[in-house]
């Protein structure tokens, strides 16, 4: 079955149309990755998904049923997405608590204590962490929350806006052993936005490249391990990435 | 060759409500005209280092050296003017975040003019001029449109090698660049580093490259100094960055996934193998 499927997809900021006809089909399951530079559109196809950037046509259908404009609760619950900067995209001013529970309030879930035990305890923070403030928590501990804010509505797709580029290396391991973990309990299906093939390769089943708002190519991260991308700028793009892991 | 920098035993101390934190521990170290990273993950105390030569670190913060001399001058003895005359003419500092080290009300071509008209007098035509090539330069494909841009914008990307022209647009002895490209992406951060040693080569300037990613450090550097908890746990050339002993810098290089990976699960630093060392 397919989790995320993309036709034609075009989206504009004002005049300026950022995408150009892409489209994708996602297997349920699968994990995802689009690479390019920056100002390719991979992130703007992200928002294009989760309702931030409503300017666009063509079709955007998750598991099934096709997403509209507007805000759209059933499809919150199907679809959510982690951003890249933890130190930006939690409320500085909402405890933990408080942002883990907002998603549950918008949408009339009860059981509210549980769940956030339950999510919190998936992603590995510890209960004390649960009435702290962002400014409290380390690099990586903010995006421990900001993915437990993802999951809270125990939705099937996971957009993934660079998750790990604002941290560590080391913290950077961490992140991506949990996203593979949660991957494997939860069957989630991954879209994720990156422009570090490394973690392509060991988070990710295919990718796409993009540039300039077009798909160029789509591979599998086999062919990426073994060096093998058709297009001429998608090598160029691995091997910048080979010169510098060495 | 003699050194631009000489560090011993410098400290960082900062004051908190349960008694002084060392967020710097007796570092030294020296540097000639050459590449030396600092490696280490956030609170290292990699950046605290960077800062405290530029004497940036403003009360409650202390800085304490046995000795921090830069080509002859010994900063810690350097009134606050003084140092304003050798911040950006002598020693330079390219931030982390082009969104929070550039001036919002200012265009990009008046701040870096502004950058070399603080420590020279210049025709005003010159200036342009050498502001419009040291965009070029920063491969900025239309500086004179660029020029007239406020930093919002500019993406990051662009951003960052808009303060990498401001930083070197007064040709510094040296240059500390704190993380300088962890806000842009892989094919862009070749460019910029290119850019900061081709100019470092050309002009012998001294180049402190703080990072937390050991492979670009690697391949950007001569000297590499690993930092832990404000300590340096081991020094080596980068060519033998993979042959390094202490657990701690081998954990972070086992961490990096690979282009060709096959591990099912990165290793983890465990923080308790050298934390009673």
């Amino acid at each position: 079955m397919t989790a995320l499927s993309l036709k034609n997809l075009d989206i504009s900021y004002g005049d300026v149309q950022i995408t150009h006809d892409v489209n994708l089909d996602i297997a349920d399951g699968e994990s995802f990755a689009l690479v390019g530079e920056s100002g390719s559109g991979k992130s703007t196809v992200l928002k294009a998904i989760a309702g931030l950037a409503p300017e666009w046509s063509g079709e955007i259908t998750v598991l099934g049923s096709p997403r509209g404009h507007g805000i759209d609760r059933a499809f919150s619950r199907q679809c959510q997405m982690v951003f890249q900067d933890p130190y930006g995209s939690l409320h500085p001013r909402k405890t933990v608590d408080a942002t883990l529970g907002e998603a549950l309030t918008i949408h009339g879930i009860g059981d509210r204590n549980a769940r956030i035990e339950e999510v919190m305890t998936s992603v590995g923070l510890d209960r004390k962490f649960r009435f702290r403030f962002p400014h409290q928590l380390s690099g990586g501990q903010r995006q421990r929350v900001a993915i437990a804010r993802a999951l809270m509505l125990k939705p099937k797709v996971l957009l993934l806006d660079e998750p790990t580029s604002a941290l560590d290396v080391s913290v950077q391991a961490e992140i991506l052993n949990l996203l593979k973990r949660l991957r494997r309990e939860q069957n989630l299906t991954f879209l994720m936005v990156t422009h570090n093939l490394a973690v392509v390769s060991f988070l990710c089943d295919r990718l796409a490249v993009m540039r300039q708002g077009r798909i160029v190519e789509v591979a599998d991260v086999a062919d990426l391990k073994r060096g093998d991308l058709k297009e001429a700028y998608s090598r160029e793009l691995m091997q910048i990435s080979a010169a510098h892991a060495n | 060759m003699t050194n631009l920098l000489e560090v011993e035993n410098l400290r960082v101390t900062f004051p908190t409500p349960r008694g002084d934190l060392d967020v710097v521990r007796g570092i030294s170290f020296t540097l000639g005209r050459e590449r030396l990273g600092i490696v280490g993950e956030s609170g290292s105390g990699k950046s605290m280092t960077g800062r405290s030569i530029l004497q940036l670190i403003r009360a409650p913060g202390r800085v304490t050296a046995d000795k921090l001399v830069f080509d002859g001058i010994d900063l810690l003895k350097q009134s606050e003017r003084q140092m304003r005359a050798i911040r950006g003419a002598r020693i330079s500092m390219v931030m982390q975040d082009p969104k929070f080290s550039l001036n919002p009300v200012m265009t990009i071509g008046e701040q870096i003019a502004e950058a070399l008209l603080t420590h020279q007098k210049l025709p005003r035509r010159e200036v342009n001029a050498r502001m419009l090539a040291m965009l070029e330069s920063v491969r900025i494909a239309d500086p004179e449109r660029v020029a007239k841009l406020y930093p919002h914008e500019v993406s990051g990307g662009m951003g960052q090698r808009v303060m990498i022209a401001m930083m070197l647009i007064p040709e510094p002895d040296l240059l500390i660049a704190d993380e300088p490209t962890s806000a842009l992406d892989v094919s862009v951060q070749a460019q910029v580093l290119d850019i900061i040693d081709e100019l470092v080569k050309r002009k012998g300037m001294g180049l402190i490259f703080i990072s937390h990613d050991l492979n670009l450090v690697s391949s950007y550097c001569d000297r590499i100094l690993v930092m832990n908890t404000g300590e340096v746990v081991e020094e080596c050339k980068a060519g033998e960055l993979m042959a390094a002993k202490h657990p701690y810098t081998r954990g972070l290089i086992a961490s990096i996934p690979r282009l060709d990976e096959t591990r099912d699960e990165l290793p983890v630093l465990d923080r308790s193998a050298w934390a009673k060392s």
